[in-house]
Order: C-alpha cells, then sequence, then structure tokens
C-alpha cells in the first residue's frame, strides 16, 4: 500500500487516483463543525472580529494546515484531567457536513488533504483541482483501530468547542485511507451515487 | 425496593459500546465473503472486523460516536423510576470518566459540551415502562449520529416516488432513504422501519424495532416478506460498504406497524450503522445477566 507523508506536495498530489488505498503518515490536525464555521467567519469570510485567543490559534495552525491534512474527526480522548492525552477511540465523522466551508478552507490554508467520511460535493470537488489536493476517506466507525495510528497528541486547541469539536494536532503512522476524491476532478461517490440512482428508478419502475 | 444497579448500568454501557453483539458480527462477516478479493468494499469490512476485534480486546468504544444512550426500561410495578434515572445518570457519567463513552451532549444554544454526558430530560434518553412479573429489563442502544442524521419521514402519498398508501408505497420510500443515505450513516446499515403512529411515534417505534436480532423473523408473514425484499434490493443498488460501491449495503430490514390516524400515513426509517451497539441487561431477584 501506498505511503504518503504529511506535508504533502503538489506532485504528489496529481499522482494519486480514485481507488487507490494509502497509509498517511505525518501531522494533521483534527476539525469538525464547530472548527470549519469558526475558520471561516473568522479569518475567511470576516463576518465576526477575533475574539480571545483566536488570532493566536489561526497562527499556530496556519503551518500546520500549509500542505497538510485536516481531519474530520471527534475523538475519545483519555487524559483528560491530566493533560496527559491519548486517543482512544478516533474514526472519521460525517464530511459532507463541512461542503459549504471546505473548498475556502482548502484554498485559504493551502490545505492539501481532507480526511472524513462519506465523501463531499461539487465545490470541494473543484477546490481539489485548483489547490490542488484530495480526499481521503477512512473507514468510518473503525474507531480503536485507527487510534493504534495515532501516535502521539501533540497539542490541542479550542478544547473550549468540547473534546469532539476541539482541534487536536496529531502525529499519525500508517493511518489507513482510500482517495475517494482526487485532483483531476474524479469523485467516486457521485459515481456511486449516480449508478444507485439508476438501479432505484428500475427498482421502482420511475424511468427519467 | 429499587435496589442500587449504577455498577451494572456502567457494565451494560461498557458491552454496548466496545463488544459488538455476536449476531451483528456474525453478519458482517458473511458480508466480508460477498466482497470481491481485493476490493475498497472487502478492505473497509476487513478493516471494521479488526476494529471489532480489539475493541472488545481493549475495552475500547467501537466508534468514537458513541451516539446517544438510548435506553428502554422495563421495571416490576413498584419500582421507582426517579431513583433508576438517577442511577442510569451516574452510570453514564462514569462510563464518560472511563472513556467508554465521548462526551456528547451539546446544549443547542450555548453550544457548551456538558462533559459528562447529561443534559435535561432528553439526554440519556430513557423510555420506562411497568411490565408484569418481577424482573427488570434494560435495552441499551448507542446511536451515532453520523447514521441518525440519514434517517428520513416519508408522509405518504408521496408523489415523487409515486408512493401510495400500502406497502408498495413502503417498499418505494424505504428504498429512497437508503439511495439518499448512500454510505453516509456508515454502511452498511441496518433499517429500522415504522409504518403508521404520529411523527413522534413513528421515530420511537423505528428504534424500538431494531432491538429485534438480526437473524430472527417478523411474525406477520406479509412484513417479513417485505423486509426480506427490501434487504434484497437494498443490496442491489451497489451503494456498499462505507459507500465505496459493492454488494453489502445493508444487513437486515425490520419493520413495525402502528395505528395511523385516517388522515395520516408516515413511514419513519430509522438507519443504524455497522456499529450495531445494541445490548441487554436482565436483572431479577438479585442476579444480572447481559445479552
Ligand atoms: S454512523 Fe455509526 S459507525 Fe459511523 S461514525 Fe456514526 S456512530 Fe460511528
Amino acid at each position: 500500500m501506498r505511503q504518503i507523508t504529511i506535508p504533502i506536495s503538489d506532485e504528489v498530489i496529481r499522482s494519486l487516483k480514485v481507488g487507490d488505498p494509502v497509509l498517511l503518515n505525518g501531522v494533521m490536525v483534527t476539525g469538525r463543525d464547530a472548527v470549519h464555521k469558526w475558520l471561516v467567519e473568522t479569518f475567511i469570510y470576516k463576518t465576526r472580529p477575533p475574539q480571545g485567543d483566536d488570532l493566536e490559534v489561526y497562527e499556530a495552525i496556519k503551518p500546520l494546515l500549509n500542505g497538510g491534512g485536516i481531519y474530520h474527526c471527534g475523538p475519545v480522548v483519555a487524559g483528560l484531567d491530566t493533560k496527559d492525552y491519548r486517543f482512544v477511540a478516533a474514526g472519521p465523522t460525517t464530511s459532507s457536513r463541512e461542503e459549504p466551508y471546505q473548498g475556502d478552507v482548502m484554498r485559504h490554508f493551502n490545505l492539501k488533504g481532507v480526511i472524513g467520511k462519506g465523501g463531499m460535493g461539487a465545490k470541494t470537488l473543484q477546490a481539489c483541482q485548483e489547490v490542488p489536493g484530495v480526499y481521503f476517506h477512512a473507514i468510518g466507525g473503525a474507531a480503536s483501530w485507527i487510534a493504534q495510528s495515532v501516535q502521539r497528541v501533540l497539542g490541542v486547541y479550542k478544547l473550549d468547542f468540547g473534546v469532539p469539536e476541539a482541534m487536536w494536532v496529531i502525529e499519525v503512522k500508517d493511518f489507513p485511507a482510500v482517495v475517494t476524491m482526487d485532483a483531476h476532478g474524479q469523485s467516486q461517490h457521485a459515481v456511486i451515487e449516480e449508478r444507485s440512482r439508476q438501479v432505484l428508478e428500475q427498482l421502482i419502475g420511475l424511468g427519467r | 425496593m429499587t435496589p442500587d444497579l449504577t455498577p451494572q448500568f456502567l457494565e451494560l454501557i461498557r458491552l454496548a459500546a466496545t463488544d459488538l453483539p455476536p449476531d451483528v458480527e456474525a453478519a458482517l462477516r458473511q458480508a466480508v465473503e460477498q466482497e470481491e478479493p481485493g476490493s475498497a468494499a472487502r478492505g473497509a469490512l476487513e478493516t471494521i472486523l479488526k476494529n471489532v476485534e480489539l475493541s472488545r480486546a481493549n475495552q475500547t468504544p467501537i466508534c468514537q460516536d458513541t451516539g446517544t444512550p438510548i435506553f428502554y426500561v422495563y421495571h416490576p410495578e413498584g419500582w421507582s423510576t426517579r431513583k433508576l434515572r438517577q442511577q442510569i445518570e451516574e452510570a453514564v457519567v462514569q462510563a464518560t470518566q472511563k472513556s467508554y463513552l465521548r462526551p456528547n451532549s451539546v446544549d443547542s444554544l450555548s453550544g457548551k459540551n456538558s462533559g459528562n454526558n447529561l443534559g435535561g430530560n432528553y439526554f440519556p434518553t430513557i423510555h420506562f415502562e411497568e411490565v408484569e412479573g418481577d424482573a427488570l429489563t434494560v435495552d441499551l442502544m448507542l446511536k451515532g449520529g453520523g447514521c441518525e442524521n440519514v434517517g428520513a419521514q416519508y408522509s405518504l402519498p408521496y408523489n415523487t416516488l409515486k408512493a401510495g398508501r400500502d406497502l408498495e408505497g413502503v417498499r418505494r420510500v424505504v428504498l429512497d432513504a437508503v439511495h439518499q443515505a448512500q454510505g453516509q450513516g456508515c454502511a452498511p446499515g441496518i433499517l429500522g422501519v415504522a409504518i403508521g403512529g404520529d411523527r413522534g411515534s413513528g421515530y420511537y417505534a423505528s428504534k424500538e424495532v431494531l432491538f429485534r436480532r438480526l437473524d430472527d423473523e417478523n411474525e406477520n408473514p406479509e412484513l417479513a416478506h417485505l423486509e426480506k425484499r427490501l434487504t434484497e434490493e437494498a443490496n442491489q443498488l451497489g451503494i456498499g460498504p462505507m459507500g465505496f460501491g459493492g454488494k453489502t449495503t445493508v444487513l437486515g430490514t425490520k419493520i413495525t406497524a402502528l395505528n395511523r390516524l385516517p388522515a395520516s400515513y408516515f413511514v419513519t426509517v430509522s438507519y443504524m450503522c455497522w456499529a450495531y451497539r445494541r445490548r441487554r441487561m436482565v436483572w431479577q431477584d438479585g442476579n444480572v445477566s447481559f445479552e
């Protein structure tokens, strides 16, 4: 299986194709609903002024996201009281909720890899072609298994969003995923959705 | 009168969160064999099974989204449901501390996570019902957000799908729900379907029916037939594990029917992900067993 190291170069990104199984290595940052909304409103559309530690966190995550990966994940974390954090369960969450934001976040931070489950839509696919970037599909629900690939928790930002919604900076080794959207405009999700629609129409006798 | 069963409730939660029931695991093992060697679908199921084994061995959550804990409590006459609720809530707090559960209860207005999985009267969700006899039975399901979000309720007739108020109409909307869900609810899923009721009771019953074993058969022959047919047809859609494409889109379908108003005909579909975490505890005369 192909090993991919984060940060990922444009050349490597362009060489990845829909259907490729990969193992990810390096540092990634978790971010889901609250993080995407916050990033976009505070730093991209600027509809909300930065507050509290916003600017500090922004400066800290910029280099991590540049060429890096964001993982749609709300982990179970042990060691919350001692701050000796350890990931116990860390599978992906449904990515489609970030569809309104993801493309802009990718462009703003030069984000190369989006890791999640269920795939994303046309806006993100467009950004994958421009940035360029890819969507890595992790195995939904395989949380204990994936947590094993998390070697270390390097830090956490925005813990006030709650444990599942915070930005956890993690170092992963052999994190398993499959490319389901690539930088060449291909999406496995669009293909399966269309194919299954045709079967559905046959099954219930609705032609188009 | 009402004994303290907090430790037993904690064990019930641990079991549900970390140890997938045998009927579900067996169905997943069967599914692996259906998928092409080397396919992404097969790879996904293989990873899922490795994860199931690992979670059981390490007592860690099968999935990080430990969902809404939904309890169905069937208690003998004279028990205090107030005390039972306190005990269940205490067990939920302890399970969160032990990392069996992720802190999952978020205030919808402030966005604050309570940190201990408590919050109001609906988190955790506890349904009480008094039953005959002297045994206490508690069913627990952990239902995550990904699969809950792809649940659907249709009001029939539903013209876009030419679905009328009969079992053919039910079939049409259920297949549509599976198509809409794609892989987003962590396919392969299990479908809990309630025909009739009102909007509230429909969702309630569509979850309750998910407590049936995967390999049992519906007592109503018509529904038994529809359950089999829907499972087969959903699998023909080719959505496959995680939506990667493949033969296994759903592992099973469970249907129940409720009385309805003359004016209403709802079909409610609760989609349960492969991480079908449901367990039962039975207490009688001081003895506890888990299944
Ligand atoms: S849908 Fe189920 S398996 Fe998938 S992430 Fe949610 S709880 Fe976990």
